[in-house]
């Protein structure tokens, strides 16, 4: 199909348009499903994007670190850090390590004992944050040196954590393309049945069109241009309200986790505005399908 | 102009034309009769491809129509105004719009200009029910507009399918001289009609050929008409 075939099938003729009643419930099935289906596609955007940008920050804020964990006697704990702190500081690949504090340990217990925790009468191991360079570090080689030289160290690349919520992320994210894909499809399936339906209550219209001496593309264009413009408009309206439900979302939040963080993000508002333009498409093959196929069958 | 030869049309296991040859030629006036289902409007949607015959040859405009594809077929189309006996309008459309249907549909301007369409709907004596909605029009009226947009292209040919079917003596009348009075403009006319009396109130006004269908076979009329 040419560009001009398509300029041609959208125009705007006001009197060719109106040689298809504009009434009927089709009418009514069009707006209600592309409204429906634009409101669904906007939380599976807002959905993969948000998943998107999780799988992206747990990749790259957890692939550059590594934990170390001191598990000793109290009173080996400080030699056992000072000589875990002495390794890492010779080992290629680590650009930084350090001993977290009291604090920072008593507030990685907090969510779950309580600010009001007496670290110092627990036997808390001693957690090392280490930061990697670049190239990263060779994490058996360490693994085997602390093994030789600090007994009670535990090394933790969080490879083993980090790869399945990484994944667990992308499986979302895919998801909610997935998501986008079916309601394409089933809006295009819905837009086909009603535009059969119209030309079959309309077959005695087309039989008139005929005698006239219409050719099939002015027939197919007013009903193509009829159920195109429906579904844009019933697109903008659902894009609308759901783009209204997703701003009424709370937002994000250390508390809230993944959960109040789906939504938009900077260009990412703009993407919904693709939707009615994407619907309208939809709905433009699928009329012009049905059409081409139900006018060779009523020749 | 149009020709048929050797042409049958067989519909549901049973020939209801067999063999008819017949040609029209340009600016002929011809009446088709025969009684109730003898085929008149079979062998009127045979001359405009609205069916295509079993066998035989059917030519318009030196074109075989069997050979035409649907886009073909809506410009011959164009060539010939059909006045259906049910008129076939689109009931949510006003009288102008329906009869200048066939302008907008062949993309000559937007639709007839307003005071062409005036002047035709004239002609016709609608000229002032050109925002009348179909179904308010009374059966003579439709019988007219349904010739006005018949005639809005300026056709070559004129099938009409019992014009006068449902319309008083008056009425049939004044069609029949519209009818002759588009013959004398040059258009070739095929009128089909069970009326006798209509057939012979034309034979003073034009020089007509009048077929008989008969048998699944078109014959000339006699004398007796």
């Amino acid at each position: 199909m040419s560009q001009g075939t398509i300029r041609g099938l959208l125009k705007r003729d006001a009197r060719a348009d109106r040689v298809v009643p504009p009434t009927g419930y089709t009418a009514h099935l069009t707006l209600f499903v592309s409204g429906a289906m634009a409101f669904l596609a906007v939380f599976a955007l807002a959905l993969s994007l948000a998943s998107g940008r999780l799988a992206d920050r747990w990749g790259t804020e957890l692939a550059g670190a590594a934990t170390l964990r001191i598990n000793a006697p109290a009173e080996q704990l400080a030699a056992q850090t000072e000589a875990a702190l002495t390794v890492l500081g010779q080992t290629p690949g680590v650009a930084s390590a350090r001993a977290l504090t009291r604090e920072e340990q008593a507030a990685l217990l907090s969510p779950w004992f309580g600010s009001d925790l007496p670290l110092d009468t627990l036997p808390i191991p001693q957690l090392i944050e280490i930061i990697e360079g670049d190239p990263g570090l060779d994490a058996a080689g360490l693994r085997l040196r602390l093994g030789a030289e600090v007994p009670g160290a535990v090394l933790d690349d969080h490879t083993r954590w980090r790869e399945p919520l990484v994944e667990a992320a992308m499986s979302l994210r895919r998801l909610g393309w997935i998501s986008i894909l079916l309601i394409g499809g089933a809006t295009a399936a819905m837009i086909t049945l009603a535009a059969n339906a119209s030309l079959a209550a309309n077959a005695q219209i087309i039989e008139v069109l005929r005698l006239v001496g219409a050719r099939d593309r002015f027939i197919a264009r007013a009903f193509v241009r009829r159920f195109t413009y429906r579904a844009f408009f019933g697109a903008v309206v659902g894009v609308l309200l759901g783009m209204t439900s997703v701003l009424l979302l709370p937002e994000a939040s250390d508390e809230g986790g993944f959960l109040t963080g789906l939504g938009f993000q900077g260009i990412g508002w703009l993407l919904p505005v693709l939707i009615p333009f994407l619907g309208a498409a939809v709905a433009f093959l699928a009329t012009w399908t049905a059409a081409s196929r139900k006018l060779k069958e009523l020749s | 102009m149009i020709e048929l030869e050797n042409v049958s049309y067989t519909y549901g296991g049973g020939e209801l034309l067999s063999n008819v040859s017949l040609q029209l030629q340009p600016g002929s006036f011809h009446f088709l009769t025969g009684p109730s289902g003898a085929g008149k409007t079979t062998l009127l949607k045979l001359c405009y491809g609205a069916l295509l015959p079993t066998s035989g040859r059917l030519s318009a405009f030196e074109e075989d129509i069997a050979r035409l594809d649907r886009d073909q077929m809506a410009l011959l189309r164009r060539r010939i105004g059909v006045v259906h006996q049910d008129c076939q309008f689109l009931d949510h459309m006003t009288l102008a719009e329906n009869v200048s249907l066939p302008m907008m549909v062949s993309g000559r301007g937007e639709t007839a200009q307003k005071d062409d369409l005036t002047e035709l709907l004239g002609w016709v004596g609608l000229g002032t029910r050109l925002d009348a909605l179909p179904p308010e029009l009374s059966g003579g009226e439709r019988q007219r507009a349904a010739l006005a947009r018949a005639v809005i292209l300026s056709p070559d040919v004129v099938l009409a399918d019992e014009p006068t079917g449902n319309v008083d003596w008056e009425m049939s009348q004044r069609l029949l001289r519209l009818l002759v009075e588009l013959n004398r403009m040059g258009k070739t006319v095929l009128i089909a009609t069970h009326d006798l009396s209509l057939i012979r109130a034309a034979k003073s006004q034009v020089q007509a050929r009048v077929l008989r269908i008969s048998q699944r076979q078109i014959q000339l009329a006699g004398a007796d008409l």
